[in-house]
């Protein structure tokens, strides 16, 4: 049985965390003094050792990708820390910059100082104000404390950091398009090889790591690799924040050890399903990643176990639905979304995505036809493994993923050119009502500005 | 003091012809940016919060500021979805389409706002008065259904309350706090 865990969120109560007096006194700042001590590549092979795995979705072997970033080359090497968090329900990045920004800054400071890099960017959406406020604030009080800026603590190293706010594309949360989207171009995809480590920002090495990724480097230089690694499985160590959303009674971030099951977490920390309602199906890791069913609860909270059950860890936004919602609809939802957010550089995504949400159109307004299935089958299989990224692949996964294991409930719809009956149509749209927990005094603003909702 | 500036230098040829004293906070952007081709987003960014929105005007000055091709400046604004290149009304409505509003019957409010002021929703009406537009979530489901009139968030809506209310704010006279 495993157990909800604090490490990451652990200064999350706390209520002046966000400032460096809070952090500190609540143990923050011990581990830079300690990495600055340490050879760049002792740090390095530290984070490997330690197992970390990237939590920005891909579970890239975090130690790895930054031993592959090559040295001598003449040219600068930067960190880009990748919080344009737009997955759909997706909100551990955001708590964490808001509650405890410092924990993102020192490992920062710990991974330039690991790279050898002077110079780090962080890329946040343009929708998360509160949490960029936030993180400025840190900033100024970091650079004025000497945690930040020319020869931190006296060790000679330079670490300094840029805010970028985006402008609201999904896309930019793909790394390549981030980079390019940092040097104020179209967020678009770039073509790989070569890859960011060798030429990625302004053609330099360049490391992109998650938020969490990196809030995970303090814990693992300050604990040590042995501790890092008794926590969470063989193959993913370590805790993860997971966001649960959707029909369950307490939605909303929690940690929790590598090897939990979904079912511990929906039960323990959201107290179960809204209303007696059962698990009909979840997305494990966001939309991206292939939807599971009620069968799937016992799956372990690990990127291989998820990936064996036939999903994706992702982000673990735990996206949970009831056996009152419809999959179709739900479906339907998610492919409004790809459509809207595909970038338009390559055609099977731009042009796939468009007609999946016709043919959604089409069968949920009770005009369906029998071989609207075959057509989704296609367009799918023409969309996966054919785009220039990630994202036409995503879109792909809960239309698949449905088609699977709900088959009856489309042809339903097909034959009878309605949902079956016992399905509350709509319900399949909660995606994210996680403020409704953890209550605080600014995550719902008194009044919402209209022009911040276009 | 801006202004008289920004005119003068608009004499000499430099800065907006027009003399806008908001170009001259937006060559201040452009300046501490040091005029440099990567800072578009930013600069973007800035534009919007002087203008509420980005006119062709504003995108060929910010093109010949930093010196990149005006179809470079205009794909980029253009493709993200925060910058708007039209000026929004005097006044706003925008209804929550979140799952809770909508299952209160969001849609029919929608619907309503639409006929009545002969608008589609993400548009503004001919005279600039009114933007009738929907949104995501609020984040206020407990009040569901929301309409978000002028910035202030009215709760538990009925179409006939949020014509009523639209109505009412219409026909006052502009006030600083209408957007």
């Amino acid at each position: 049985m495993a157990e909800p865990i604090a490490v990451l969120s652990s200064r999350y109560d706390v209520p002046d965390a966000h400032t460096l007096e809070g952090y500190k006194r609540e143990g923050g700042y011990s581990a830079l003094p300690q990495a600055l001590e340490i050879a760049p590549g002792d740090l390095v092979a530290m984070v490997k050792e330690a197992g970390l795995r990237g939590r920005g979705g891909a579970g890239f072997p975090t130690g790895v990708k930054w031993s592959f970033m090559p040295k001598g080359t003449g040219k600068p090497t930067y960190l880009v820390v990748n919080a344009d968090e737009s997955e759909p329900g997706t909100f551990k990045d955001r708590e964490l910059m808001e509650r405890d920004p410092f924990q993102l800054l020192e490992g920062i400071a710990i991974a330039c100082h690991a790279l050898e890099s002077e110079r780090a960017f962080i890329y946040i959406r343009g929708e998360y104000l509160f949490p960029g406020m936030r993180l400025e604030e840190a900033m100024t009080e970091a650079y004025a404390a000497g945690y930040l800026g020319d020869d931190i603590l006296g060790s000679g190293v330079n670490v300094h950091v840029t805010l970028h706010y985006g402008a609201g594309a999904y896309i930019c949360g793909e790394e390549t398009a981030l980079l390019d989207s940092l040097e104020g171009r179209r967020g678009q995809p770039r073509l790989r090889p070569p890859f960011p480590a060798v030429a990625g920002l302004y053609a330099s090495p360049t490391a992109v790591n998650n938020v969490e990724s990196i809030a995970n480097v303090p814990w693992i230089v300050e604990r040590g690799v042995d501790w890092y690694k008794s926590l969470g499985t063989e193959k993913s160590a370590g805790t993860k924040l997971v966001c649960v959303s959707g029909e369950v009674k307490r939605p909303g971030n929690y940690e929790w050890p590598m090897g939990a099951t979904f079912r511990e977490i929906i039960e323990t920390s959201c107290e179960g399903m809204l209303d007696g309602r059962e698990v009909r199906f979840f997305a494990p890791g966001g939309s991206s990643t292939p939807l599971l069913t009620a069968e799937h609860l016992d799956v372990e909270l690990d990127f291989d176990a998820v990936a064996a059950a036939g999903s994706l860890l992702g982000t673990a936004a735990l996206m949970v639905y009831s056996d009152k919602t419809s999959v179709v609809e739900a479906a339907r939802n998610w492919t409004k979304f790809y459509e809207h957010e595909s970038c338009g550089k390559c055609t099977p995504c731009r042009e796939g995505t468009f007609w999946l949400s016709q043919v959604y159109d089409r069968m949920l307004s009770g005009g369906g036809r029998p071989q609207d299935l075959q057509i989704l089958d296609e367009v799918c299989d023409n969309i996966f493994g054919r785009s220039f990224c990630a994202l036409g692949d995503a879109a792909t996964s809960p239309i698949k993923s449905s088609l699977k294991y709900f088959r009856d409930e489309y042809e339903h719809l097909v034959e009878h050119g309605r949902l079956p009956d016992g399905l509350e149509p709509h319900a399949g749209i909660i995606t994210d009502n996680a403020a409704r927990h953890r209550p605080t005094d600014f995550a719902q603003p008194a009044t919402v500005r209209a022009g911040s909702l276009r | 003091m801006a202004e008289a500036r920004t005119a003068e230098r608009a004499a000499q040829g430099e800065g907006h012809p027009s003399g806008d004293e908001r170009f001259a906070l937006l060559d201040k952007t452009l300046r501490k940016a040091r005029y440099q081709q990567d800072q578009l987003i930013e600069v973007l960014h800035v534009a919007q919060d002087l203008f509420g929105h980005l006119s062709e005007d504003i995108l060929i000055y910010l093109a010949r500021q930093l010196k990149l091709p005006p179809s470079r400046v205009y794909g980029v604004a253009t493709f993200y979805h925060l910058f708007s290149f039209t000026a929004p009304g005097r006044h706003s409505a925008t209804v929550c389409m979140g799952t809770a509003c909508f299952v209160k019957g969001a849609e029919e409010i929608v619907q309503q706002l639409e006929a009545a002021h002969d608008v589609r929703s993400g548009q503004t009406t001919e005279d600039g008065e009114l933007t009738v537009s929907t949104a995501r979530c609020v984040g206020s489901c407990g009040l569901a259904p929301v309409v978000v009139v002028d910035g202030v968030v009215t709760s538990h809506q009925t179409a006939e309350s949020t014509l009523a209310h639209v109505g009412e704010v219409l026909a006052k006279e502009p006030t600083e706090a209408s957007t």
